[in-house]
């Protein structure tokens, strides 16, 4: 049981990174990344909202689709519950810590658009994973997404200053960079394999 | 009386670009002495191409940009990509897979990022993994050590020509194993059975054949560089290091499952190469001597986590990338205290 959910944490970080080889999540990838400091904020925002979606998700799912029969609202209905757990995660920064809530801004209500989420989500059902590993899952994923783009952000506020061809500036080498790391990822391959 | 006043730091030559890639070069030597006995010509012929693919593509895209082809060329850095990628790439590989490396090593991850200096990885190490990931039978063909093939033969020039140039199978009948091959495909055989029957292992010094000596040549260079003060020891120690810990941690006192001897890691494979000449790298390494022993610990504990549980049978350009990539990072939580302050100030914390 230990070892299972282990395994799962390790191929969602490593393995089978959502950013890096799933390519789910890549506009907060590329659009938070500019600064070490925020990327940090979002990436803890989206550590939170993540495992929070991906278990309510798997609530509604089993214990309201699943008896109505009515599997085929599941991406619609997942899109609500994630907006709803944002909204949720952002009222409850906002009273319990007006600081963080200022850091995060806008990036709080962002993260409704965050495909990783809406992606870990519907992974869940087509895995069919129980509660925990639900869980598990979304925080895997979450942790991945943070890994990647902290390191990302720090490389980035280096590409600032080095002297790119004009064409290349900006989000251009950015992409290139995000391809190289994606290939050092491949390095991972095969690393766990889950049944 | 000629006295010349001179104000002090009394340094009588400074080295500059070319002349420490110059140095690195010349480091490379005993390793490819190694290589090129044990293999054959290949070795050569593969450094030639980078050579002329390297520099024509840096003169390319300094041609584009309007920038002095000559001055950047002769300071070396694009020579030194391609003696590495030459020696990283398997002999006797078709010539377009060292063109295309050397391209993608000096354009894309190189040039593109404004030149030398200023590359976030390193380009031989991007080039050898995407020449890995896109062609990977070609990059895994490996031919015996020379003491291994029946009567002591290696392909003659002339075979090598055609087997680079022409696709000529020749050198399909001198193919063989690297040792991390066998310990990768090895089912259920204990560490002492595989070193009793694979001749790769039963008929070597320390460890493994031709292996060992091409490792131990990367080390000789290394550490003439070290000597020479081209870099200082916290990366490549840290690194060898931290692979050794892994491999004794995980040895597993040799049972079917084990990774395989520490001196096996540390013998075979690009560990050597890539200790003293990948990650000594100045530009695309961490830069503070903390920030590089955390950097070259990364390193060496990913090589063994992906050569022994992964898919791929070395791992030295894939743990490099990936720390290049953390290298930022690492750089800024590891500020040095500087001189006349009482602690390093934390870069995040600092008041803008």
């Amino acid at each position: 049981m230990m070892i299972e959910l282990l395994t799962i944490l390790g191929s969602t970080v490593l393995v089978n990174n959502f950013v890096l080889v799933q390519f789910l999540g890549l506009c907060p990838f590329m659009g938070v990344s500019n600064k070490l400091e925020t990327a940090i904020g979002m990436a803890s925002a989206t550590t939170f909202v993540l495992t929070l979606a991906s278990v309510c998700s798997y609530l509604v799912y089993t214990y309201i689709l699943e008896p109505l029969s009515l599997e085929y609202l599941k991406t619609i209905s997942f899109i609500l519950v994630i907006a709803v757990v944002v909204q949720f995660a952002k009222m409850f920064i906002e009273k319990a810590s007006p600081l963080l809530y200022r850091v995060l801004g806008v990036f709080l209500p962002l993260i409704t658009t965050n495909c990783a989420v809406l992606g870990v989500a519907l992974l869940n059902t087509t895995k069919s994973h129980s509660f925990l590993q639900s869980m598990i899952y979304g925080f895997g994923a979450a942790l991945g997404f943070s890994l990647v783009l902290i390191l990302f952000s720090a490389m980035r506020e280096r590409l600032t200053v080095a002297d790119v061809p004009a064409p290349f500036k900006g989000a251009a080498i950015a992409m290139i960079t995000a391809g190289f790391m994606s290939l050092a990822f491949m390095g991972f391959a095969g690393l766990i394999s889950l049944s | 009386m000629g006295l010349i006043n001179a104000s002090s730091p009394h340094t009588h030559h400074q080295r500059n670009t070319a002349d420490m890639m110059q140095l690195v070069i010349i480091a490379t030597t005993p390793g490819f002495v190694a290589l090129s006995y044990l293999f054959g010509w290949g070795t050569l012929i593969n450094v030639i191409i980078a050579a002329i693919a390297t520099l024509a593509s840096e003169a390319f895209v300094l041609k584009l940009r309007n920038r002095r082809v000559a001055f950047y060329l002769k300071d070396n850095s694009a020579l030194v990509t391609a003696v590495l990628l030459g020696l990283a790439l398997p002999p006797y590989a078709p010539w377009w897979i060292v063109v295309i490396g050397a391209a993608t090593a000096i354009i894309l991850a190189k040039q593109l990022y404004g030149g030398m200096g200023l590359n976030p990885f390193n380009p031989a190490m991007i080039a050898y993994v995407v020449l890995l990931i896109s062609f990977p039978i070609e990059m895994t063909r490996w031919i015996s050590p020379v003491n291994l093939n029946t009567d002591g033969q290696l392909p003659s020039l002339i075979e090598t020509l055609s087997a680079v140039f022409n696709h000529s199978s020749i050198i399909d009948a001198y193919t063989g194993a690297t040792p991390l091959d066998v310990f990768k495909n090895h089912s259920g055989l204990l560490v002492e059975q595989i070193h009793h029957q694979e001749p790769l292992f039963n008929h070597s010094v320390f460890v493994s054949v031709g292996w060992e000596w091409i490792n131990l040549a990367f080390l000789a260079g290394g550490l003439f560089l070290l000597q020479q003060r081209i870099f200082t020891w916290h990366a490549p120690v840290s690194m060898l290091v931290a692979l050794t810990l892994m491999s004794i941690l995980f040895y597993d006192s040799g049972s079917s499952t084990s990774g395989g001897t520490p001196l096996m890691h540390l013998l075979s494979g690009g560990t050597m190469l890539g200790a003293f000449f990948i990650v000594t790298d100045p530009v695309s390494s961490a830069v503070s001597n903390k920030g590089r022993i955390i950097y070259g610990a990364g390193i060496g504990i990913l090589i063994y986590i992906i050569r022994v549980w992964g898919n791929y049978p070395d791992a030295v350009a894939f743990a490099v990338l990936l720390m290049n990539f953390a290298a930022p990072f690492i750089d800024y939580y590891t500020l040095p205290r500087t001189y006349g302050h009482t602690k390093a100030e934390s870069a995040t914390r600092r008041k803008d």
